[in-house]
């Protein structure tokens, strides 16, 4: 091989730039769903205005498109998700990383990351033949199932951010002669409370797109805004699986603007979310 | 109104728990004991559900499944859904190639994506946001992939297994390039080094020293992202179709996979159905299982921490 060979510095480019193209994939895919699936949903949003965001009424034959009782679905189910899930998420990844032997972690994490591999479909039947038959299909079967979706990666990113105390601040307060439980109030409490609601953040995101267990289990209830968790009701990625079928040009584009919705509320949740979870993460690791 | 101190006696109210020196008391032990037993019960209370979830699908699915075996894998499934009997065969078919093909658009794309951001970008500009959005299009719900699929390509090329496979690589992408760029940075900066003394250029670096010793994580990452895919309904139900009969043409036709198949037979009335539907959930759940095992396998070799 002679230096003046051109061919290696031709793959290195070719190379440099097959990789900068990959990763700017990633850019253009996020950008084209955003312009396309606010393409989809323009004639609905000239059909009804901002109407679409407050009407109550969903109406195919009546051609009237309002979007607030899905998004009510999603919104109740979501937070009654994580009203079981947070205290879980926290106990688990709290046992896991305090409690826990050293020989019990591996597969403790094993375990819940078992939960994560359960398909989503896969709780949806479950919900529908097992736990509908008691609760009825309603906003509450659906939280739970969606409440043992989000666990796995609240319980993650939790142990993820409790693991960033520094063993100075947490070996400080036992020297104090706390307990641990006092050392859990003082020492990471303090240190990781930002991250965990960067945590809990993330998990919301999930409640809140999760379609098929959604559909499955909350009973596809139309107009339905009520506090009453055993009643009937619709989400937003709900109604989008179980109306798409059949649905009329007018309808496909009320589909796809409850979807440019959801879009926009997980992006926005998951932006806010990842930001406060990698600062709380790079800012002990960093130093 | 509470009295207020002055600054000195503030000051020795301070100190008094650094000169205490009686044993802990009991309301402090009984608290931390209560808190630790809270901890303990959080356990159960997420590995209950588990079991009784995974129990109904073994328990009624094997059933399913095992009855008159292997027809339940093979057969096609009955067009009429009340009657009962196997099988599920199309649907395995299709489960396959969907998600083979959406590994095989994914993963290599993934793997440059994260070669760029660790091995050139780094902490360059651009390189940080394609990062922070990496991060954010994995919490993107499918069913917003799947729609932007349809109206991207099924809406002119009709159903097939690819537009499934297209949307599943799009939600699969951003989480191998995560995972991929967590193993590069793995790599020690001495093995890059001793091939740049050796004269090498740094597209061979990357490719022979970099991407080799970073192979099995990479491989156990791409196999989680794949075992994660092959359970996603939502993403299919708009690209895919609803094929009852074998369909191995990978770009035409209509199609079928396990997940659609539960989701279809799990509001049926017939227990004819309702049963295909577990034994589908059953087989999922096992071919989930099984890559991730595999996936568990890759990382016990390469003896990496972190597991999400």
């Amino acid at each position: 091989m002679t230096i003046l060979d051109e061919r290696p510095r031709r793959a290195n480019e070719a190379f440099r730039w097959l990789s900068v193209g990959s990763a700017t994939i990633v850019l253009l895919l996020l950008g084209l769903i955003a312009v396309v699936m606010t393409a989809g949903a323009v004639p609905v949003f000239r059909h009804m205005g901002l109407q679409f965001f407050v009407s109550r009424r969903w109406s195919v034959a009546g051609d009237v498109y309002g979007a607030l009782p899905f998004m009510w679905g999603t919104l109740y189910t979501s937070i009654i998700a994580l009203a079981i899930s947070v205290p879980v998420s926290l106990g688990v990844a709290l046992f896991i990383t305090q409690v826990a032997a050293p020989w019990m972690k591996r597969p403790l994490v094993y375990l819940v990351d078992l939960l994560a591999v359960v398909p989503s479909v896969v709780f949806g039947l479950w919900g529908i033949l097992m736990v509908a038959p008691y609760l009825g299909r309603s906003f509450l079967t659906t939280g739970l199932i969606l409440a043992m979706m989000i666990t796995p990666i609240i319980t993650s990113l939790s142990r993820e951010v409790i693991e960033t105390t520094p063993s100075s601040e947490m070996e400080a307060a036992y020297a104090l002669g706390a307990t641990r439980w006092e050392m859990i109030c003082g020492s990471i409490w303090p240190h990781s409370k930002g991250g965990l609601v960067g945590a809990v953040m993330l998990g919301l995101g999930r409640a809140m797109g999760e379609t098929i267990a959604a559909a499955l289990t909350i009973g596809s209830a139309i107009g339905q805004i009520t506090l009453d968790p055993l009643k009937p009701g619709n989400s937003m990625p709900a109604v989008i699986a179980n109306q798409w079928g059949e649905a009329y040009d007018l309808q496909k584009s009320a589909l796809v603007a409850l979807a440019v919705v959801l879009f926009g509320i997980t992006v926005l949740v998951n932006l806010i979310a990842t930001a406060i979870v990698q600062r709380s993460i790079t800012r002990t690791r960093g130093k | 109104m509470i009295p207020v101190d002055s600054p000195a006696q503030q000051a020795e109210q301070r100190a008094t728990p650094l000169d205490d020196f009686r044993p802990r008391s009991r309301a402090r032990a009984a608290k931390n004991a209560l808190a630790t037993a809270t901890f303990a019960a959080t356990v159960v209370v997420l590995a209950v559900p588990l079991a009784l979830v995974l129990w109904s699908v073994v328990e009624r699915g094997a059933h399913v499944a095992l009855e008159r075996f292997p027809a339940f894998f093979t057969h096609e499934i009955p067009i009429v859904s009340r009657r009962s009997g196997p099988g599920m065969g199309p649907a395995i078919l299709g489960t396959l190639l969907v998600t083979g093909g959406a590994t095989l658009i994914s993963v290599p794309l993934g793997i440059l994506g994260a070669v760029y951001l660790n091995e050139y970008g780094s902490a360059s500009r651009f390189a940080r946001l394609v990062r922070f959005m990496a991060m954010v299009m994995t919490g993107v719900p499918s069913i917003v992939m799947g729609l932007f699929v349809y109206m991207v390509w099924t809406i002119r090329f009709g159903f097939s297994a690819f537009g499934g496979a297209l949307a599943l690589a799009c939600l699969m992408l951003p989480v191998v390039i995560g995972s991929t760029e967590q193993m590069l940075k793995l790599v020690p900066e001495t093995l890059r080094e001793a091939a740049y003394a050796l004269g090498a250029t740094k597209s061979r670096v990357v490719v022979s020293v970099v991407l080799r010793a970073a192979l099995p994580g990479t491989v156990s990452g791409s196999l989680l992202a794949v075992a994660r895919a092959a359970g996603e309904t939502a993403p299919l139900l708009f690209a895919v179709g609803a094929s009852s009969s074998y369909n191995s043409d990978f770009l035409q036709g209509a199609n079928t996979a396990l997940p659609m198949q539960i989701f279809g037979n799990a509001t049926s009335v017939f227990v004819g159905a309702q049963d295909r539907a577990w034994g589908a959930a059953l087989t999922l759940v096992l071919l989930a299982f099984l890559v991730t095992l595999a996936a568990r396998l890759f990382t016990a070799r390469f003896a990496t921490s972190g597991s999400r």
